[in-house]
């Protein structure tokens, strides 16, 4: 990656340069400033290598009730001032926004060190060294070997990014946060088409990413699963490795608004009116948290309006404790807002926690009679928001488990299921683990999980 | 919405199968008008220097091949919910994104430093990355052959949708909304625009020198009704097109607002399906996404070659030596396009992003695959088996900042030789469901196995539509479901969907692409019921 990023200081003459040009009732800017290389490659070649940099200026304004913006990323005075104009032009033309709030003055945040230089100074060269390592990995696995892995053909994708970002307004408000995101992806193939297996990591620190674990991993996981049996569909129990739940329980996250809960269009809504706020709505083991502070997330203290975040539950016991209120849904209903708007909650700047028990997927298997053990998911979509039901398929390493051990290969699934019924029939959880920056989730174990038909893809 | 152009007219649907480039082209010059213009004009002489001045770094510091891309976009939402604005806002993007051949390795960088001496020094860093590459890369690249170009060229429009006054633009979103909120039951109205100009120069060491204009606009209606213990939402099936706001007003969404609205109310009355095997009737808004996913994206040749292996997945349609001239994909009135420079359509351009002039090229003829998309990195692995030297010019990069790689040109079903509608359809159907517009859609990672849903459900009996349905979902494998393909309406009945958001690649882009189609029908479909109490 090339450029430095603006400090601090640079960034707050910056803004406040920008909200010098402004004539509105209200301003609000927010910059990103960002740096990323990525490197992808397959069939043990790689295929793109690049990096990017840019700065992206959102400029909001506020005359007369009416609120619009405005995004550019060229920085001389002329186009910034051309900027801030269309913010202001746009918004006079506007109708009056009756849900309008007024942009924050001065707030306390508490710093998070979520910036890495291990991840900003992962240049080219030194991606495709890890890219290197990882397939030498890959087609070196160790163990009982049915084909000769030399053959396998391997694919993924290494992305490091840094960013620093800043929101003020005319207000006086003023927040900061810098931070790094690095995430290495891989699917090994064999040479037959019939095995597939796949691995990644990331997080906020290149020390989250060990290339040679991956490949190692995704090869092992495509040479078992090499010529799968097809099983019944039907219900089964399965065991999700974190990257599955990882995949699947975050869907609940879009029901989490308040708003819709209270206008009777989520999971979440009540019959009769309100939310289903302090009911069981999960197995008593289920906890879900959302907290930029906590080590394991580092997330970003406040949101797109300056908001300071804290931690917030969602889940605590199997009971929903909380929803996702905008400043504008918070004022209506009097409560605390807690950063769901200003595409506050969408974008999760605080991140998100499943906290998870003690035991590993080993044991998780060991204790199951006959189940199912899936390594992810693949295009899961939304089927009925009134429960929260989604498809998808399993991909890239799905195993029968039988007496405690894994036995079979099986062809992959289609499933229709719901994370939110699915918490509710929970058998087990195993341990959390991180998966990518700003999320945390553990394996599960769930009873009952409806898989609808079969999928000849490998 | 049924306002349709004569598209049939002006698309390639005549055209010679891998016709040369200069028919397309000449064909792009007949559909003119107002602001079209496909000429040897030289482009923004600023974007012009800076993209020549990148290419000759690139060359000076050792690719042997290399190109920069100039790009200026412009993007403008407006959102409206019940009675009021919920946001208005106006982007623009700037920068210049470089790629770079060395010993057969590519590299890319970009940056938003539009200046000589950012290109420069952007230009050295994409060839640094592309020798960082080569320590790893072992099989070189090879570029099919592409006729060196210079012109321009703008996507013919009436009115450029950025520049009609914002007042416009939210009257007309708050009247659509005004007239739906006043149908019984209907809680809830949301109406948005999404509107595009993208301005890109390219150049490349080969010699090509172009820069092309697209306009798009993408209009959006979701309705909420609340009923008792229920909620059914309806969203309109408005295609995004590659056309200017006169396309918009040609909706009349204020006029038809209140028709859709009641259908959402209509849909808390609906029967939940029995799930079982039907005859599925397809209308051309449904069909059109089930053409993207299961035909789209399986001929896509790095798919096919794994390329997409880690992220959007391989594909069925592979090898290519077991599947040229051989997979008999479905039944003998399946026809499958693609295509580059259909009126209206997202993905029409003059040239791609490797400045491969566009063209028309059947995938599946008589329901027997032919040919794959192609770019010129990927085109060679497969010349000496469908006889096509060139790249089919599928190379698309949705910003400066991204590299250009294989994206799906229009993928598009074409019409029966007779005149069918949906209603003679209909009218032959025992027992059937029609489905209308796009619901939820999942398919696997080598696209056999899917599953659809949409926005209406219609119960046929003995060749009438008897009632509505709910929770409806139709679940297939592709080869089995294309195959069971028996009846398809004639040009009469042809529709131009499309989308702005398809997803590929890593990092993930997103690029807009239009699916023209008839309806179709579709023998023994599972049909699954996808709602479950709590």
């Amino acid at each position: 990656m090339a450029d430095i990023l603006m400090t601090r200081e640079a960034m707050q003459v910056l803004a406040k340069r920008i909200l010098s040009m402004s004539a509105a009732d209200e301003t609000r800017v927010n910059i990103v400033d960002s740096a990323s290389g990525n490197t992808r490659f397959a069939g043990g070649d790689i295929t793109t290598s690049g990096d990017s940099d840019d700065m992206v200026i959102a400029i909001t304004s506020t005359v007369d009730g009416r609120r619009a913006s405005s995004t550019t990323n060229l920085t001389d005075d002329a186009s910034l001032k051309r900027a801030v104009d269309t913010a202001e032009r746009l918004a006079k033309l506007s109708p009056q926004d009756l849900e309008i709030v007024p942009e924050l003055g001065p707030q306390q945040y508490r710093d998070v060190n979520a910036s890495n230089a291990d991840v900003s100074n992962l240049d080219a060269r030194a991606r495709a060294y890890a890219v290197e390592q990882l397939i030498t990995a890959a087609r070196t696995p160790g163990g009982a070997m049915p084909i000769d892995p030399a053959t396998l053909f391997v694919a993924g994708f290494l992305e490091a990014s840094s960013a620093v970002r800043c929101v003020a307004t005319s207000k006086g408000l003023f927040a900061y946060h810098a931070s790094t995101d690095v995430s290495l992806s891989c699917t090994a193939r064999t040479p037959d088409g019939t095995g597939s297996g796949y691995a990644s990591a990331g997080g906020r620190a290149w020390t989250a990413v060990d290339p040679g674990a991956l490949g190692m991993r995704a090869a092992k996981k495509a040479l078992a699963s090499r010529n799968p049996i097809a099983i019944e569909p039907g219900r089964y129990t399965v065991i999700l490795e974190p990257r599955a739940v990882a995949d699947f329980i975050p869907g609940i996250v879009s029901s989490l608004n308040a708003r819709s809960a209270d206008e009777g269009r989520s999971a979440f809504s009540k019959k009769g009116g309100g939310t289903k706020i302090g009911e069981k709505i999960a197995d008593a083991r289920v906890t879900l948290t959302s907290d930029p502070f906590d080590s394991d997330l580092l997330g970003q203290p406040f949101d797109s309006d300056g908001l300071p975040l804290k931690r917030v539950v969602w889940i605590e016991n199997g009971i929903l404790k909380n929803l996702a209120y905008s400043r504008f849904w918070a004022r209506k209903k009097g409560v605390e807002a807690n950063g769901a708007g200003g595409g506050g909650f969408g974008h999760n700047p605080s991140g998100l926690k499943m906290s998870g028990g003690s035991k590993s997927v080993d044991e998780l298997i060991a204790e199951t009679d006959r189940g199912i053990l899936v390594t992810h998911f693949f295009y899961i979509r939304s089927l009925d928001q009134r429960t929260v039901m989604l498809t998808g398929l399993t991909r890239d390493g799905t195993f029968l488990i039988e007496n405690g051990k894994i036995t079979k290969s099986i062809k992959n699934f289609r499933w229709n299921d719901s994370p939110l019924l699915s918490l509710a029939r929970l058998a087990e959880i195993g341990k959390a683990e991180p998966i990518e920056a700003g999320l945390v989730m553990p394996s599960l174990k769930i009873n009952d999980f409806t898989f609808s038909s079969l999928s000849d893809a490998v | 919405m049924t306002t349709r152009r004569d598209f049939i007219k002006s698309t390639a649907l005549g055209a010679v199968v891998g016709a040369a480039a200069a028919a397309g082209t000449a064909q792009l010059a007949r559909a003119g008008t107002l602001l079209h213009k496909l000429s040897n004009d030289t482009g923004d002489p600023m974007a012009n220097e800076i993209a020549l001045a990148a290419i000759q770094a690139a060359k000076d510091a050792g690719a042997s091949y290399s190109d920069a891309r100039v790009g200026r976009y412009r993007r403008q939402f407006i959102a409206a919910r019940e009675h009021q604005v919920m946001g208005v806002s106006d982007f623009e993007s700037f920068g210049i994104g470089v790629r770079a051949l060395v010993n057969g390795a590519w590299g890319f960088a970009a940056t938003r430093d539009v200046s000589r001496a950012g290109a420069v020094r952007v230009a050295q860093r994409a060839v640094g990355a592309a020798r960082a590459a080569r320590t790893v890369t072992r099989t070189p690249v090879v570029l099919a052959p592409t006729p060196a170009v210079t012109g321009t060229w703008t996507t013919p429009v009436q009115q450029d949708p950025i520049d009609i006054p914002i007042e416009d633009k939210v009257a007309l979103l708050l009247a659509t909304n005004e007239a739906a909120l006043k149908i019984p039951g209907v809680r809830f109205a949301n109406s948005g625009l999404a509107l595009l100009r993208e301005e890109k120069t390219l150049a490349t060491t080969d010699g090509t020198l172009i820069t092309q204009t697209f306009v798009r606009v993408g209009p959006s209606f979701t309705v909420t009704a609340i009923g008792d213990g229920d909620f059914q939402s309806y969203t309109e099936e408005m295609a995004p097109r590659g056309a200017g706001w006169e396309y918009i007003t040609s909706l009349d969404m204020p006029g038809n607002a209140a028709k859709w609205a009641a259908l959402a109310a209509e849909k808390l009355t609906a029967r939940s399906v029995d799930v079982g095997r039907y005859d599925l009737i397809l209308d051309p808004t449904n069909l059109w996404l089930t053409i993207h996913e299961s035909v789209g994206h399986p001929t896509e040749l790095d798919r096919a070659r794994g390329y997409e292996a880690n992220y959007a997945g391989t594909s069925f349609v592979a090898p290519p030596e077991k599947m040229i001239g051989k997979l008999k994909y479905g039944s003998r009135l399946m026809n499958i396009q693609a295509d580059r420079t259909q009126s209206d359509s997202l993905s029409r351009c003059a040239w791609d992003d490797e400045g491969v002039a566009a063209e028309s090229w059947l995938l599946i003829k008589d329901g027997v695959f032919q040919d794959y998309q192609t770019v010129r990195d990927q085109a060679p692995a497969i010349a000496a088996l469908n006889g096509v030297k060139h790249s089919h010019g599928c190379s698309f990069a949705d910003s400066w900042d991204s590299v250009q790689f294989q994206r799906m040109p229009n993928v598009s079903l074409l019409p029966g030789e007779n005149d069918t509608t949906l209603d003679d359809i209909i009218a032959d159907t025992d027992r059937g469901i029609v489905i209308k517009n796009r619901g939820s859609w999942s398919i696997d990672q080598q696209r056999y196995n899917f599953q659809f849903s949409g926005q209406l459900f219609y119960e046929v009996k003995r060749g009438k539509i008897t009632g509505m349905l709910k929770d409806v979902a139709y679940q297939a494998r592709t080869p089995e479901f294309w195959n069971s393909m028996d009846m398809i309406g004639g040009k009469r009945s042809y529709w131009l969907g499309g989308t702005f958001s398809d997803g590929k690649g890593e990092p993930g882009q997103s690029s807009s692409v239009s699916h023209g189609c008839v309806p179709a029908r579709f023998r023994q479909v599972n049909i699954i019921n996808t709602a479950r109490s709590v």
